[in-house]
């Protein structure tokens, strides 16, 4: 019988799932989720910021399993996040307030506070280091005790810990709009899908939960010709910001009423962007907007594209796919666009066979027309 | 004819765009440069427009670029929404009924079923990349016709009425020449026997022997189906040759209104003194 | 670290009432897309998630569930998502459509008719029947609340003057309760005609592009057809199953494997196995009479 393809279904999944398991076991090297904590901090970071859940932990667990696919991982920390119910949501985070480890303005050299490289592979050399193949615990040591005492004299001398924005600064002068507060309630994609015209948390929502590769080849396509934003970045900040939950009592709006539930890290870019806009005179002035990009972790490339990309999708009169919300938003999330590649590995039998009768009667029908 | 009840009917349309200042919104401060609030920005771009079209007759509309001719044409169809006034079917399902006012699923049917349009660019008119026989369909489809032979024979004779050769009927109108790419358009808009149809501009762009041909066909058109048309154009030629009546406007107003011969003898307002006699 | 339980049907129940509240929704109004928050599940999202989160919401201790995947039971996506809901309900799975109170399926209905007492979830990979000639879902949506759906027939009719009929496979529009048009999800046309007035409530999930719709039992659903070219199912006429000989289902074409030469055999397994069980017993109460 030809058709066997399909049968015997419930027996060909567990074969498959076992040779799945003796591919990752076959080497027989246990990796501690611990190993992966401590040394695969960027791949931690960017699992969590596309699986738009912060923890660091089930995150290298997730990287463990998925024998370190990014698409995998990613998509079991987001299966994952569905079985958590909703408890609360955060006060409004404050990033002045974040714990700097590293901030940079690619704008001004003598930005208030100074600018701080912190840890960066901008300016190591890419050659392969050989001598990692033989790296060991007592070299680690070695180096970290040395370097710690070379430090401790700098450490100690600077207390200052919050940097003010520089966009503060810009604003003084004037060259920034300064708008009020908004205090809406942001909208929650998790939990109410996306309709369009989307308003902008829900777009800063699916940006910054968006696949890596996706938000930066968008963005960078926007910036090399298919987008009209030619952005400066004014500030790239890393580092932590502690989160709070309002006290569920709400007739209190104490801020001794907050809880303080952890820290989490950040990447927070504010783009400059020249944008042409009336004053009340209705005459035209070159302004400067900000595009805002960030996202979990450090991940620095991904949050200045999604910081093009929030302000391509502010001007949406104009005729790139870059600044169609509808394009950019639809497209760009890791577990829908593989799930949908993926799925046409799926047997498609009934639709073809469909296929097939339709194109015959259409042949079917021509030949007859030609006997007639 | 005046005795006759007019078929559409527009009273006091106003149609703006920006939200106004307090010099403009007031009509004793209001200093405007042209149709245009140098304080806010805003442009009037009807004011307090009201016309009837007559059973049958063609009536034009002659104003320079920025007269407010196209806006009126827009809130017309329905294109563009307007900002106040009034417009009336004689029908006897709207019967009374203020059409600006309608839902959006009714102003669509009164567009499928009382209307039909010709744009400027027939690409607002026609979808390319469908065939020429299909974009005749759509309009009846949109109408309710469901029988595709039917439909077929409707769209066979309409593009042999428009001199569009019927082996070429399957062609999708972009590898059309300008000319015929118009025809085609004004084929589908008398597809579902309109009552009225809006011309805007409609030999714009086009060379003077296609312009003659179109215009013909449009002549044409007015005896056998006895069509009421508004016709748009800034061509006083274009006018003289098709309207019975004319209204001329001028910053989003009307200036004149009147029998076309009547305009083109003896224009009263200066403005359209000098449009006729540049035409002379 | 501690391990954690699944919860009952994977969902946590603030998911599960949503999902149920626009589910009631869309049976209210039939054929009518509504947006709902679809959840990420654990398995690929455009493998079924939608119909998986319309199965996990409803699911309850007694019900008795079936799965399919194109016609097949035993079809590897079908037994993945079997195992999943298994796994977290430990609910009675059956491959008999007449057992079945939750059948879920993709790609087809079954050739029994359903009852008023089952539920059909169909999977659904776009939801947008207009999706075709617009791709904004901004312009879509104000298209269906215009019931302006001249587009979609003139997709009909342009294929008509170029084949000479319409070249529909599966997916074929249909229309709902006068209302809405709606795509049935890839079922071929041959099912079309199931969902109309069908007995069993029909839900349809699409869990990547987010959106949940229903036909409500005895509803009317026509496929879009013009007067005179007439909906037409696939044909199979004076072909019939080489295994149980049924004539008027569904088949899929197969070739044998020592002749070379097509053969049909029964899509719906299940049905065929029911089939040919019903037949051996026939042939041993002659041989015992």
């Amino acid at each position: 019988m030809g058709y066997v393809a399909v049968k015997g279904g419930t027996n060909a999944i567990e074969a498959s799932i076992q040779r799945l398991k003796y591919e990752r076991l076959k080497g027989k090297e246990v990796i501690e989720v611990e190993t992966i904590l401590k040394t695969m901090r960027q791949l931690v970071d960017q699992v969590m910021s596309e699986a738009s859940l912060y923890s660091p932990y089930l995150a290298a667990l997730a990287i463990k399993q998925a024998e370190g696919s990014m698409e995998e991982a990613v998509f079991l920390l987001r299966a994952h996040r569905s079985t958590l119910p909703r408890l609360y949501y955060s006060q409004t985070v404050n990033t002045e307030a974040m714990f700097v480890e590293r901030r940079i303005s690619a704008s001004f050299k003598d930005i208030p506070g100074g600018q701080i490289l912190g840890a960066t592979h901008d300016y190591t050399h890419r050659l392969l280091d050989f001598d990692l193949a033989a790296e060991t615990k007592a070299d680690i040591e070695k180096w970290t005790n040395q370097w710690m005492e070379e430090i401790k004299e700098i450490e100690s001398h600077g207390e200052l810990k919050h940097f003010p924005k520089v966009v503060d600064y810009l604003r003084e002068e004037g060259l920034f709009p300064t708008y009020p507060l908004n205090n809406e309630n942001p909208d929650d994609v998790t939990k109410k899908s996306l309709a369009f015209p989307a308003s902008r948390s829900e777009r800063l929502q699916i940006l910054t939960r968006g696949q890596t590769g996706a938000v930066t080849s968008l963005g960078y396509a926007s910036l090399r010709g298919y987008g009209q934003v030619h952005p400066n970045v004014g500030e790239v900040r890393v580092g932590d910001v502690p989160i709070y939950v309002a006290s569920s009592n709400e007739n209190t709006e104490a801020k001794d009423d907050e809880y303080y539930i952890g820290d989490v890290k950040l990447t927070e870019v504010e783009s400059f962007v020249p944008v042409t806009t009336k004053n009340e005179r209705n005459e035209m002035e070159l302004n400067f907007e900000i595009g805002y990009g960030i996202c979990y972790g450090q991940n620095e490339t991904k949050a200045i594209a999604m910081s093009i990309l929030d302000q391509c999708l502010e001007n949406q009169d104009n005729p790139f796919s870059t600044h169609d919300e509808e394009f950019v938003l639809y497209h760009i999330d890791s577990v829908e666009s593989t799930g949908f590649i993926s799925h046409l590995k799926l047997p498609h039998y009934v639709t073809f066979q469909s296929k097939l009768d339709s194109v015959r009667n259409v042949k079917k029908g021509r030949a007859e027309d030609e006997k007639a | 004819m005046m005795l006759e009840e007019p078929i559409l009917s527009v009273k006091n349309l106003s149609k703006q765009f920006g939200d106004g200042c307090r010099r403009c919104s007031d009509p004793s401060t209001r200093d405007l440069i042209k149709n245009y609030c140098p304080s806010c920005g805003m442009v009037f771009a009807c004011r307090d427009i009201s016309l009837d079209l007559y059973p049958g007759e063609i009536l034009g509309v002659v104003g320079e670029s920025g007269s407010g001719k196209s806006s009126l044409m827009k809130c017309l169809y329905f294109d563009s929404d307007v900002t106040s006034g009034e417009l009336y079917l004689q029908d006897e399902e709207f019967y009374g009924q203020n059409l600006w006012t309608l839902s959006a699923q009714k102003k669509r049917y009164i567009r499928n079923h009382k209307y039909g349009m010709v744009y400027q660019n027939p690409v607002h008119g026609l979808k390319m990349d469908f065939t020429s026989i299909g974009n005749i369909a759509e309009k009846l489809i949109a109408a309710g016709n469901r029988n595709v032979d039917n439909m077929k024979m409707v769209g066979e004779k309409l593009l042999d009425t428009v001199h569009i050769p019927l082996f070429r009927m399957k062609e999708e109108p972009r590898n059309f020449s300008g000319g015929m790419q118009q025809r085609v358009q004004i084929a589908k808009a008398l597809s579902n026997n309109p009552p009225v149809l809006f011309l805007d501009e409609v030999t714009t762009g086009l060379d003077l022997s296609v312009q003659a041909d179109v215009l013909d066909l449009i002549k044409r058109i007015q005896r056998e189906f006895g069509i009421s048309m508004i016709v748009v154009s800034h061509d006083l030629a274009v006018i003289r040759m098709l309207a019975d009546r004319t209204i001329v406007m001028l910053n989003g107003e009307v200036i004149e209104n009147g029998l076309t011969d009547q305009i083109l003898e003896d224009p009263i307002h200066p403005y359209t003194q000098t449009l006729v006699y540049s035409l002379l | 670290m501690k391990k954690l339980k699944t919860h009952f049907a994977f969902l946590d129940e603030g998911s599960k009432k949503e999902i149920r509240r626009a589910t009631l929704k869309a049976v209210a109004i039939p054929g009518y897309q509504v947006p709902f928050a679809s959840r990420e599940m654990p398995i690929g999202r455009g493998w079924g998630t939608g119909g998986l989160q319309l199965t996990l919401s409803l699911v309850g201790k007694e019900d008795v569930l079936k799965v399919i995947d194109q016609g097949a039971d035993e079809s590897v996506n079908a037994v993945s998502i079997k195992k999943l809901v298994h796994s977290t309900t430990n609910v009675e799975l059956t491959e008999a459509t007449e057992d079945a109170t939750l059948i879920q399926s993709r790609h087809r209905i079954p050739e029994i008719p359903l009852t008023k007492d089952q539920i059909l979830v169909l999977q659904v990979p776009m939801p947008e029947p207009l999706r075709t000639y617009e791709k904004k879902e901004y312009i879509t949506k104000m298209l269906h609340a215009e019931k302006e759906y001249s587009g979609i027939w003139l997709m009909l009719f342009e294929q008509i003057m170029k084949y000479g009929r319409t070249s529909t496979d599966a997916d074929h529009p249909v229309l709902v309760n006068e209302r809405y048009v709606m795509a049935p999800s890839p079922i071929p046309r041959f099912d079309n005609p199931k969902m109309h007035h069908s007995e069993a409530l029909i839900l349809l999930g699409a869990g990547r592009e987010k959106k949940i719709y229903a036909v409500p039992p005895y509803t009317d659903v026509a496929s879009l057809a013009f007067d005179d070219y007439v909906f037409q199912k696939e044909d199979f006429s004076g072909e019939a199953c080489h295994l149980c000989g049924a004539t008027d289902v569904f088949l899929d074409e197969l070739v044998d494997d020592h002749t070379g030469k097509t053969i049909y055999q029964c899509n719906d397994t299940s049905y065929c196995v029911d089939r040919l069980n019903k037949l051996e017993q026939e042939e041993v109460s002659t041989v015992d009479a």
